[in-house]
């Protein structure tokens, strides 16, 4: 075993850097057994206790590196993944690894709101029960709704199908469904794409809340927002390969948010934060 | 040539320089609109006609000769008078239920896996094309292979026709309208439903068991309580297995009864009482396989939560 990963002699309160949470090396994903490469080559080193957005153009594979990171992409039939993907120290694709284990530690909210056909209380009960939560269903409930800033909305109808709630507030539902589960990281994926501004707003304040807690990947179409929540932004783009028909994702640049946005070192970020493609 | 006004283009012989936008029934167009209108309304009453004219039949046949006693009562000796249905009433309802039993579990199963399991494979194709093909066997080959597989080897306690063996035949015909109304009623949950389930740390079968299936359970539901009542009422496979029984259900692994097999029977004997029976008989079975089909319909219009 390499020392450096050893924890004990890791240098934590020397170092002013955050603690590293997931760290994907050398990750490229493939679809259709390896015929379409959707992304290639992406190192990241996403800290803890951060928001981290990924942006860029429709096809540059922000999505597909999401879903890499809980091994959503699991469910897909014919996709591949090289690479390692570190999440505390261990490789997620390890064979050893248990993907219902790994979905537990890190939860994910999907584009559009999909609340369970049960109650409200159900809805965020569910994922409670199936990891054997044994405290008080009501209190975890209620607390999950509070961190979702769901509470005052829904108090009066937990009872009420998921359904009856606005889209807005069935996206907020689905987010205190994955806070009552008490994950570690939360991903998301466009998850106000299906929203009104307003909505939109309410989940953005949502999340400043929640990053106090949690590790925040979101990957968004929209760059005010990724402004207004992210600490750390990269950006992806879609870029030719040499021996390969068609376009690829890359990794084009990450860091600060800050920077992405006023000093990107790349002349292709700096074309995309200013809305001259993509 | 620029110069000809369009409006006296060739294409519109009876029309004035200056059409007008109003209907004209004599034109053909508008004479074959109406024939055709007319002939496809015609086919489609001529659709619904055997419908009405075999339900007023049989209500009219039928329905004048029921009574408590008629339902609760056993089938007369042949040239006696009086007597009911009861054993073929009781008959049929322990038969369907013993093919549901049967039908449902391996139906329900089988059509999970094809829509939440099975990856496409050739193994899937394989079993979604042999679900059409049986579900296209007529019902007389079911009845003669459940003879050749239980009745003839005497398998069950050494009794050869069976209450068991029948319902055993109807599970055979019920099986691929389950199977395919689960696999249908599966696929028509939406896969975000899943991702939610799986993201929050939920197994496969914890997915399936707790969210997908409930979800579906309107359609499965429709198409078991469907081909329950298309069991219900088939007659070959029954002759085959179940037989028949002038007396009360004796058991499970005993011949048994049944209404379909008591019309076959009875509806050709020289007696007018047995005749009148048959006749009861089809009644009490066209209500119950309407009622069924009315429930199937309740089912599939209830909201879920």
């Amino acid at each position: 075993m390499n020392a450096s990963n050893n924890p004990s002699t890791r240098p934590q309160s020397s170092n002013p850097a955050p603690e590293t949470c997931l760290s994907l090396e050398n990750v490229s994903i493939s679809y259709g057994n390896g015929k379409n490469v959707a992304v290639n080559n992406v190192f990241m080193e996403i800290p803890k206790g951060k928001v981290t957005a990924f942006i860029g153009p429709s096809g540059c594979g922000k999505s597909t590196v999401l879903r890499a990171l809980n091994r959503m992409n699991d469910l897909i039939e014919g996709c591949g993944l090289t690479g390692r993907v570190l999440f505390d120290g261990q490789d997620l694709y390890d064979k050893r690894v248990d993907p219902v284990e790994v979905r537990r530690r890190i939860g994910m909210v999907f584009q559009k709101p999909n609340p369970f056909p049960k109650s409200i209380y159900e809805n965020i009960a569910f994922g409670a029960r199936i990891n054997g939560y044994q405290g008080d269903m009501d209190e975890l409930v209620e607390s999950s709704l509070r961190k979702a800033a769901l509470w005052d909305e829904a108090k009066d109808k937990l009872k009420e199908s998921g359904f009856s709630l606005s889209g807005g507030q069935q996206q907020r539902l689905c987010i205190a469904r994955t806070i009552a589960v008490e994950p570690e990281v939360i991903l998301m994926d466009e998850p106000c794409s299906a929203l009104d501004p307003i909505s939109t707003l309410k989940i953005e304040e949502t999340m400043h809340e929640l990053k106090k807690i949690f590790t925040i990947v979101i990957v968004t179409h929209n760059m005010q927002q990724a402004t207004r929540v992210s600490d750390l932004t990269g950006f992806f783009n879609v870029t030719d390969l040499v021996d390969y028909e068609g376009k690829v994702g890359c990794l084009e640049e990450f860091g600060e948010t800050e920077r992405i946005f006023n000093s990107p070192a790349q002349q292709a970020t700096q074309d995309y934060v200013s809305g001259r493609f993509g | 040539m620029t110069t000809t006004p369009i409006t006296s283009s060739g294409h519109r012989p009876g029309n004035t320089a200056k059409s007008s936008l109003h209907r004209q029934p004599n034109l053909p167009r508008n004479r074959w609109n109406a024939v055709f209108t007319i002939l496809a309304g015609l086919f489609a009453a001529i659709v619904v006609l055997p419908l009405l004219l075999v339900l007023a039949y049989v209500v009219i046949k039928g329905g004048s000769s029921m009574s408590l006693k008629l339902l609760t009562d056993l089938p007369p000796a042949p040239g006696m008078t009086g007597g009911g249905i009861g054993n073929a009433i009781i008959g049929t309802l322990i038969v369907s239920l013993i093919a549901a039993l049967i039908a449902i579990p391996i139906g329900v199963g089988g059509g999970i896996y094809l829509a939440e399991y099975s990856k496409s494979g050739p193994f899937a194709s394989f079993v979604r094309f042999g679900t059409n093909v049986l579900s296209g066997v007529p019902s007389i080959i079911c009845g003669v292979f459940v003879y050749g597989l239980i009745v003839a080897t005497r398998i069950f306690f050494d009794q050869s026709y069976s209450a068991m063996a029948g319902g055993i035949a109807l599970s055979v015909l019920m099986l691929p309208t389950i199977i395919k109304t689960t696999d249908e009623g599966l696929k028509l949950v939406p896969q975000e439903l899943r991702w939610g389930a799986i993201g929050v740390g939920a197994s496969k079968f914890v997915t399936i068991t707790r969210i997908t299936l409930p979800t579906a359970m309107k359609p499965i539901a429709t198409g078991i309580v469907l081909s329950i009542a298309r069991a219900a009422g088939e007659t070959a496979p029954l002759i085959f297995t179940a037989l028949f029984s002038p007396f009360w259900p004796e058991g499970l692994f005993s011949p048994i009864a049944s209404m379909s097999v008591l019309i076959y029977n009875f509806a050709i004997m020289p007696y007018d009482v047995q005749i009148a029976l048959a006749w009861a008989s089809s009644f009490v079975l066209v209500m119950m396989i309407l009622i069924m089909n009315i429930f199937a319909r309740y089912l599939g219009s209830l909201n879920r939560i």
